[in-house]
């Protein structure tokens, strides 16, 4: 038997949540970023399951595209993170408030 | 011959481009006598055209140069008008002119802006020969345009001064405010019949209604009012004797004044159907004459007397137009042109002799100094003021005896006007040339007057003469040289003669008789017997005596009689005091106010009301931007909270 696909979409609606929640409510850069990837992915399992319910490919398709673009970002996103970590130790996101207004 | 006429105007705006181009380089004197040649080569063509007209019939005949503004039915031609009026206007604007012209040679010897002033005076005669000769309104009114704009540079020459400065401008917006009803009237003359040619007015009559005749004519005086100066736009002739003197004389005899006289007398066939409009035009040219009058009774600057006796006489020549006697007012004018100059020049020559000495009440028993001067200057008083066998009798009389039989009130004004023209002329002649050497202190204390004198010296020409050319007068008043003596001779002998011009019992050979086919189809003609023009006449010269017999002794004796100078006169009946307190105050206060409240608080208002709004917009927005991220993020997770709430709404309901 096959699980039904609003499972998948439900665990993708709280796996989006719990990166979602992470992302507003912690300090630290790295943890930010991998609750960004939750979120990513969590949209990913929701095109897929939705490719596989409509039996569109253009679902699946469009989740490379997202992995591309997820992988793009961590790579520029870690290199700032890294920039950050060498000028100051310890750095949490609420010490990069230079754009104050 | 007749087809030279373009060179009438032609050869004094030659002179003025060329003064403008080389006008500096040529100098002293030189550029004196071209400005002179170009005004008396100009005179010629002026003659020789008038004799080419004694031979076409009809003694009409327009010369078209171009089709100016061709606009559909607006089709405007530069023509030439030639008739016995444009060019007895021609004759004697360029006769005048060039003796002016001459004196001014030695008038204006030193002045540092010498060429300046003969290219101004070159374009003066070239906008008047313009105005005089236009073959239709609108080229007249570009000579009325250019004569008002160089009577500005001209009454401004000594513009350091700041009297001179703003006694420009006064002239200038006193035209430009008469300058309104020239155009209104052009507006009303083309919607009306279609056309601005004087020959197609003319001819189109019919298609006036009677309202707009007289509207016209109305509108058409009160341009000629500012530009003539009559009620109640004259005050600024009175200012205008801040220009140098020949100016003064150009101005008041030859040019510009005369201007408004001319249109009226232009526009004839109109005004002629327009009783009302006639009645208006006598009883200010009266108002006019007899209030200037009284002024010049009171006033103590020798060229203020002129002015306002300038005034006075174009009254007497509005009175004609409003007769429709318009011979007898190209009489007068004609005839004051001869007598107004030779005074002006004369009253110019006492100043140059006194080192600028304009008050009266410092001059005295120059005869004794000045004898050609005074002889010269005597003719004039005698001719304006009316004493038989001068011009200005023969004038004066015969726009009297034509006011007698249309408007008997008016005349009586006139008459007075008369009498008190020869008091003022005598108490002038009487202050200069006869009395005490009251001018002594004046040529002695030298330079230093010029500080303690309440009155206007013409300082840089003052330096200039007192230093240079009449260093050696000694402290004398000294005659002037030959070329500003020559035009008073012939200015003199011209007053004394210029009578022959229009004789009462109409001789046949009497030029101005000539001037019939232009007046030819007035509606009014003076029918007078024999006897009642004698008796006239025998009257204006009693009154002219009179005149002259009250005022000589009793101003050759004692030159301080202030209960004959009262306040009201000597202020022109503070008629500049009521302008600037109906329009001069007010216009302030509005300027003051919009300077102060609609500049500040409105303009600057709003421009800074802007700024201000932008920045406490950026104040209150400001505090969004906290650069915490988790808050961008928060803000981006409730937005889409929002929008899929929204969403969900939407598809479930």
């Amino acid at each position: 038997m096959s699980v039904p696909g609003q499972w998948y979409l439900a665990l993708a609606a709280v796996v989006f949540a719990i990166g979602a929640l992470g992302l507003l409510v912690r300090r630290n850069v790295l943890v930010m970023f991998m609750c960004i990837e939750l979120m990513l992915n969590a949209a990913n399992l929701s095109f897929v399951t939705f490719s596989r319910m409509l039996n569109d490919i253009g679902g699946q398709a469009l989740v490379f595209f997202v992995l591309v673009v997820a992988a793009a970002e961590v790579v520029v996103g870690l290199g700032i993170v890294v920039a950050i970590f060498r000028r100051r130790r310890n750095a949490t996101a609420d010490d990069l408030h230079l754009l104050k207004g | 011959m007749i087809h030279a006429a373009y060179l009438m105007p032609l050869l004094p705006l030659a002179g003025f481009v060329v003064l403008a181009v080389f006008g500096r380089r040529i100098g002293d004197p030189l550029a004196g006598w071209l400005g002179t040649a170009t005004v008396a080569a100009s005179f010629v063509v002026a003659c020789i055209t008038y004799a080419g007209l004694l031979d076409r019939p009809g003694r009409h005949f327009v010369q078209t140069l171009y089709t100016w503004i061709p606009v559909g039915g607006f089709q405007v031609k530069a023509g030439l008008l030639i008739d016995p009026l444009s060019m007895t206007m021609a004759l004697f604007v360029t006769g005048v002119s060039t003796l002016i012209h001459l004196y001014s040679i030695g008038y204006m010897k030193g002045d540092q802006d010498y060429s300046k002033f003969f290219l101004y005076l070159n374009l003066f005669v070239a906008s008047m020969l313009l105005l005089v000769l236009g073959s239709n309104l609108l080229f007249t009114f570009v000579g009325w345009e250019g004569v008002g704009v160089c009577s500005y540079w001209l009454i401004a020459f000594w513009f350091g001064r700041p009297s001179a400065a703003s006694a420009g401008k006064k002239a200038f917006l006193y035209n430009r405010i008469a300058d309104v009803g020239f155009l209104v009237a052009v507006f009303l003359v083309f919607e009306r019949t279609g056309t601005i040619e004087y020959s197609g007015i003319f001819s189109h009559i019919g298609a006036i209604d009677p309202a707009s005749r007289t509207a016209i004519c109305l509108l058409l005086f009160a341009a000629a009012a500012g530009k003539s100066a009559q009620l109640p736009l004259f005050p600024w002739l009175a200012d205008a004797m801040e220009g140098p003197t020949p100016v003064s004389a150009l101005i008041h005899a030859a040019t510009m004044v005369t201007a408004g006289v001319y249109l009226m007398c232009r526009i004839n066939p109109l005004l002629g159907l327009s009783h009302t409009a006639q009645l208006v035009v006598a009883s200010i040219g009266v108002a006019t004459a007899f209030i200037a009058a009284t002024i010049g009774c009171a006033q103590q600057d020798i060229k203020k007397v002129l002015a306002y006796s300038t005034v006075s006489q174009l009254g007497y020549m509005f009175l004609a137009v409003g007769t429709g006697a318009y011979e007898a007012a190209i009489f007068l004018m004609v005839a004051h042109a001869f007598f107004k100059a030779l005074l002006f020049l004369g009253a110019g020559s006492v100043i140059h002799g006194l080192d600028n000495e304009q008050d009266l009440k410092r001059m005295g028993n120059l005869r004794r100094y000045m004898p050609l001067t005074t002889v010269t200057f005597v003719v004039g008083w005698l001719a304006i003021a009316g004493i038989p066998p001068l011009a200005g009798f023969w004038a004066k009389g015969d726009v009297l005896d034509n006011a007698f039989a249309r408007f008997p009130v008016l005349w009586a004004f006139g008459l007075a006007t008369a009498a008190l023209t020869a008091y003022y002329m005598t108490r002038l002649s009487a202050l200069a040339f006869w009395g005490d050497d009251r001018w002594r202190e004046v040529l002695q204390a030298g330079p230093a007057r010029h500080a303690t004198g309440g009155h206007s010296p013409e300082p840089d020409h003052g330096a200039d003469v007192g230093t240079g050319a009449h260093g050696g007068h000694g402290g004398l008043p000294h005659e002037a040289p030959w070329v500003m003596a020559l035009p008073l001779v012939v200015l003199a002998i011209l007053s004394f003669v210029g009578g022959l011009l229009n004789l009462p019992w109409h001789p046949s050979w009497a030029p101005l008789r000539w001037l019939g086919p232009v007046f030819g189809a007035r509606l009014y003609d003076a029918h007078q017997s024999g006897a009642t023009q004698w008796v006239l006449g025998v009257v204006d010269a009693a009154v002219a005596v009179l005149g002259l017999a009250v005022a000589f002794p009793l101003w050759t004796r004692r030159p301080e009689r202030p209960a004959l100078e009262p306040a009201v006169l000597q202020r022109s009946w503070y008629l500049d005091d009521i302008y600037d307190a109906l329009i001069g105050r007010p216009g302030q206060a509005m300027a003051a106010f919009t300077a102060t409240v609609v500049e500040n608080r409105v303009i600057d208002g709003a421009v800074n009301g802007v700024g201000r709004l932008a920045r406490l917009a950026g104040t209150g927005l400001r505090r969004v931007q906290t650069g915490y991220v988790r808050q961008y993020a928060l803000g981006i997770v409730v937005g889409a909270v929002v929008l899929l709430a929204f969403m969900a709404s939407r598809a479930w309901s």
